[in-house]
């Protein structure tokens, strides 16, 4: 019996804040969840709020990553919002350094940087 | 090694035989690397090496413990834990230690980066006896 992360809808932006200490199934399930919500929601943009974040091990960079490849497949973007700074060192130290993922300093940030990638695709 | 426990403490134990036992060791190491007042960056550094060796603990390992607690030497106080298996222990330690090596389907950086995020790091195996990984963080 594992937890579900909810999965929140703003426009066609999916939400995801990530609250609690998540067991490695809780965040298989989130990846799966986000890849069928893409697509039954039409959303093109995801928005992973880690703030409440303590710890990024490489199970969850890898989900990130992952999702990030995903929704990149599935035509939208992922944006990674409210990183702590220890996270980010730990990460790197830890030899990950996330290159594929987008990263927004906060919640605001995030929305606007997807607007903006929205708005360069609508243009071309 | 000998890890230098601290005199007076008693080791605390987490079994690891499922996924959230994984997630009640990172506790069980978030609230030890508080106690002795590691940095924030020290505490992230040290709990993520240890849900990296949990992780494998239950992946590879099939399963074991946790022991958690502070240390002490010369005078400096740290926290340490250590991860035993009997699982099928490690038949090429150069090979597992090396960034992006994973015979699963990892990313191969849990030993490699575990080993970079802690100041003292020690890995006794054997193929068939099991693993044993000790790490420690000493307070600056
Ligand atoms: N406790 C253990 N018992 C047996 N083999 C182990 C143990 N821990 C690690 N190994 C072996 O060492 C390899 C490297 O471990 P490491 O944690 O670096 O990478 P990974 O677990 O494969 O991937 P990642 O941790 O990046 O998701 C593993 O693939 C496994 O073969
Ligand atoms: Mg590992």
């Amino acid at each position: 019996m594992t937890e579900r992360v909810p999965v929140l809808r703003i426009g066609d932006v999916l939400l995801v804040s990530i609250q609690v200490d998540l067991e490695d199934q809780t965040v298989l399930n989130l990846q799966e969840d986000l890849a069928e919500q893409i697509v039954s929601r039409a959303a093109r943009g995801v928005v992973i709020d880690i703030t409440a974040v303590e710890i990024v091990d490489s199970f969850v960079g890898r989900m990130l990553a992952t999702i990030a490849s995903i929704s990149r497949l599935l035509d939208a973007e992922t944006v990674v919002v409210g990183m702590r700074p220890a996270v980010a060192i730990t990460l790197v130290e830890l030899g990950l350094s996330l290159g594929g993922v987008r990263t927004a300093l906060d919640l605001e940030k995030g929305l606007a940087l997807l607007r903006r990638a929205a708005a360069d695709t609508d243009r071309r | 090694m000998n890890v230098p426990w601290a005199a007076g403490q008693v080791p605390r134990t987490q079994g690891i035989a499922q996924n959230d036992d994984v997630v009640r060791a990172r506790q069980q190491v978030r609230g030890h690397a508080q106690q002795c007042k590691l940095s924030l960056v020290d505490q992230t550094k040290f709990i993520t090496a240890a849900s990296e060796l949990a992780r494998n603990t239950l992946v590879y390992g099939g399963g074991g413990e946790m022991r958690s607690g502070l240390v002490e030497r010369d005078g400096r106080r740290g926290v340490a834990a250590v991860f035993e298996d009997s699982g099928p222990g490690i038949p090429d330690i150069e090979l597992a230690l090396t960034d992006g090596w994973t015979s699963g389907g990892g990313l191969g950086l849990g030993l490699s980066g575990a080993r970079r995020l802690v100041d003292e790091f020690f890995l006794d195996t054997e193929a068939g006896r099991g693993t044993t990984v000790s790490i420690v963080k000493w307070s600056r």
